[in-house]
């Protein structure tokens, strides 16, 4: 190994404490300073964290944003998610792919930069966009990629990409972006003032078990998607037996087509690391951590610096507030390009330093979590909920949004509409007016929660946001009339295949074979009894996955059939029996017809 | 004239074990003779289709193209086509070979492999020989299946419950502990 490397990655685990559970800072630091963390880096981290390199080399391998082989000093990740490729993907791709001379996936010879892909970012309502190394370009268009490469070519510095900055603390000189946090509508919980420690104030006052009751009592629901009661976790934690309890952020929002936590985590950090704070009173843990998405590594320095902000006001650190015996501090744990870490799970092996696999439940992590001590995992918009039920009450916050799921919700809407962006509406608002909100022409379809949820068609726009009937974790795409919606379901699916952690059959196979049976349809070599078995083999996977990533990955198709079935119904027919289409004898035969030297008599 | 429900049976890449399995349904094949008449079979030694079955059970996969040929013939023939066994369902023991180029089978198998004596280094390749195919498809990949019965082989029991709900048109109660994958 070269010397430089060598005292590098010593020093790399040296500063993380030699601790294996920090192994995602690790190898991230090894990748950001050398370009990957070759097979020698992974030696030497292993031997310094006393582990097997094997362990390391699992780690490396599971996360996109590391790699094994050297990358290009500067990486492009042009995000292609249906959005972008609605917007112009194809263009600006094939614009940037010949001004650099190398295809998808592959490093120009001079070792400077690295094309690649990758699915959402976060930035739907700002499609296509890009992330170069950290830094997030948006509103590409082939002239805009083509300029971007002859800059890049000219400095290789990134951050000089931005050149007019974004609203809000997008201006901020520790996030210096160009995104744009595009609030469209703005609403009580979220986007009303909020002073830093006004809640948290109002918490101490109260014994932690009076907090988990104002919590319940304001029947917050998890943010996520999923919908758990978050007094009822927060309490199931609370009483779970462990010295320790870990109170975890969820910010790896990656269902394709959200971006509000990402709003959230600009406009109102305070708010979310206060939520946290008043978490762990109630719980009685004394750290927390933000799981960050890999994607939103650019606002890393300024969460860090609010963290340090708080810890000098006395919001974070020993004795909060003036309150003996109530400490809690809270570090961001940094993601690397993983979708399936969303999951609680996931997320909790990720972040003690291991690949994102989900795990089984039970244990649930109120249970047993992160470290193996009871742990809460919430959704970053969950925590802002928290805050501002403490400050104005239970009751308050109930009184707002449908009659089972109270508050509002923040939604990242995007797709064929006028004014994509965030919108706080109260739970219960139909589909028809986020339609009209968002001046969407001509709509035909909506993907609400994203692909894991569900796709609807014009018939359901009287349906309502909620946990009841439209469910979503804040994921809204509209798609117009003219946007073929088997073709949607169809570049989902590919997404959960690249997405799957491969540990169970069902999702790792599983979604192959339903692949190939979307693809003979779509190609019109169908049956409608393949219709039947698309939609067995789906509620199988559904059935036997192991995690949520299985149990949702066959929606897109289910979702399809139930929705849009005469669509497919349309390209299938009956066929006289005999060989299947997609059975080609005469390529079958091939090799041998060339190496016998005579044909086939059957073709 | 009779009226009994005609049965076709074939092993194609596969190794008699399903048909012998078959047979282990022992004295219950008077019962059987009873509700079905056998057509073309391995059981008794018709190489032609005589008529429309009501089943067929094909034990095996596809290696080669007179498999195809055959299977082909049996989806035409029958109404409810069975993939009896490992082989005919996932390709068993001869899908070994898929990842390896047909040439390099060949090769090893005649030329290389130690203890042949070989030494034109020929290659059989003989007309009457049926191509082989370039991997070996399981038979729902080449042709339409209706029914699969897993196991290596299949208990007689469990054949025996297959077709007794075909016959008597009662609804299939699988019973767990006869289903075998090995």
């Amino acid at each position: 190994m070269k010397q430089p490397m060598a005292k590098g990655t010593d020093e790399i685990c040296r500063r993380f404490g030699n601790d294996r559970t920090r192994m995602m800072d690790i190898v991230l630091e090894v990748q950001a300073r050398f370009g990957c963390v070759s097979h020698e880096a992974m030696e030497q981290i292993a031997r310094a964290v006393n582990t097997h390199p094997v362990e390391v080399e699992s780690v490396v391998t599971f996360y996109s944003f590391l790699s094994v082989k050297p990358q290009g000093q500067v990486v492009i990740r042009l995000c292609s998610d249906i959005v972008d490729w609605m917007k112009g993907y194809e263009d600006v791709a094939d614009a940037m792919s010949k001004e650099l001379g190398v295809t998808m996936g592959e490093t120009t010879p001079d070792g400077a930069i690295t094309l690649t892909r990758t699915p959402c970012i976060g930035m739907s309502d700002q499609a296509p966009a890009a992330l170069v190394n950290d830094v997030v370009v948006t509103h590409l268009t082939p002239e805009r990629g083509r300029q971007l490469i002859r800059d890049l070519r000219r400095h290789l510095d990134p951050p000089q990409l931005v050149t007019m900055v974004g609203d809000g603390n997008n201006a901020h000189p520790l996030v210096r972006s160009m995104v744009r946090n595009n609030i469209r509508m703005r609403g009580p919980v979220h986007f009303a003032g909020f002073e830093p420690g006004s809640a948290l104030r109002k918490t101490l006052a109260l014994a932690p078990e009076a907090v988990i009751r104002e919590i319940k009592e304001s029947r917050l629901r998890g943010r996520g998607g999923a919908g758990f009661p978050a007094g009822l976790k927060w309490e199931l934690a609370r009483n779970a037996p462990g010295r320790k309890r870990y109170i975890l952020c969820n910010a790896d929002e990656g269902e394709p087509g959200t971006f509000k936590d990402r709003v959230l985590l600009t406009e109102r950090a305070d708010m979310v690391l206060e939520g946290m704070t008043i978490a762990g009173y109630a719980v009685g843990s004394d750290s927390g951590i933000i799981y960050l998405r890999g994607e939103y590594r650019y606002l890393q320095p300024f969460l860090e610096s609010a963290i340090e902000e708080r810890r000098r006001q006395g919001l974070l650190g020993t004795d909060i507030l003036g309150k003996k015996g109530f400490p809690f501090d809270i570090r961001i744990q940094l993601g690397a390009g993983a979708y399936v870490c969303g999951e609680e799970t996931a997320l909790i092996s990720s972040c003690e330093g291991l690949r994102g696999d989900p795990r089984n439940r039970p244990p649930f992590p109120p249970q047993q979590g992160y470290l193996g001590c009871p742990t809460i995992v919430n959704n970053v918009e969950t925590f802002c909920c928290a805050s501002r039920i403490l400050l104005e009450g239970a009751s308050w916050f109930a009184a707002m949004g449908s009659p089972r799921t109270s508050g509002t919700k923040v939604l990242s809407i995007s797709g064929d509409c006028r004014k994509p962006g965030v919108y706080e509406v109260p739970f219960g608002i139909t589909a028809q007016e986020l339609i009209e909100m968002t001046e969407a022409e001509n709509a035909g379809s909506m993907l609400i929660g994203g692909p894991s949820r569900q796709m609807i068609g014009s018939e359901r726009f009287g349906g309502r946001i909620c946990y009841d009937d439209l469910a979503t974790g804040g994921a809204i795409m509209i798609f117009n009339r003219a946007r073929n919606k088997l073709e949607i379901a169809e570049h989902y699916l590919d997404f959960f295949i690249e997405e799957s952690c491969g540990h169970c059959t069902p999702c790792r196979v599983g979604l192959i074979l339903l692949k190939r049976a979307v693809h003979k349809v779509v190609a019109g070599a169908g049956e409608p009894s393949d219709l039947t078995d698309m939609r067995d083999l789906s509620n199988f996977i559904i059935r036997t996955s192991r995690c949520g990533l299985g149990q949702a990955a066959p929606n897109p198709v289910l979702g399809a059939l139930e929705n849009f079935g005469d669509l497919y119904a349309g390209l299938v027919a009956e066929r006289k029996p005999g060989l299947l289409p997609e059975f080609d004898l005469s390529q079958a035969v091939v090799d041998a017809e060339l190496r016998a030297g005579r044909q086939s008599k059957y073709v | 004239m009779t009226t009994k429900a005609r049965i076709a049976t074939v092993s194609l890449a596969g190794c008699f074990g399903c048909h012998m399995s078959i047979l282990d349904i022992d004295d219950r094949i008077l019962q059987l003779a009873e509700l079905v008449e056998f057509d073309r079979s391995p059981i008794n030694d018709f190489k032609e289709f005589q008529g429309r079955c009501a089943v067929g059970i094909v034990e095996g996969g596809c290696c080669n193209e007179e498999n195809v040929h055959v299977l082909e013939q049996f989806r035409k023939q029958c109404d409810v086509l069975i993939s009896l066994g490992e082989c005919a369902i996932t390709g068993g023991i001869p899908a070994m070979r898929n990842n390896i180029p047909l040439r390099e089978c060949l090769e090893e198998a005649y030329v290389k492999s130690p203890g042949v004596y070989n030494p034109s280094g020929a290659i059989p390749n003989d007309p009457e020989l049926p191509l082989l195919l370039n991997r070996l498809y399981p038979c729902h990949e080449v042709v339409k299946i209706d029914q699969f019965i897993p196991g290596c082989p299949p208990s007689a029991d469990a054949i025996w419950d297959a077709l007794g709900t075909l016959l008597t048109g009662k609804p299939a109660v699988p019973v767990y502990t006869r289903i075998k994958y090995d």
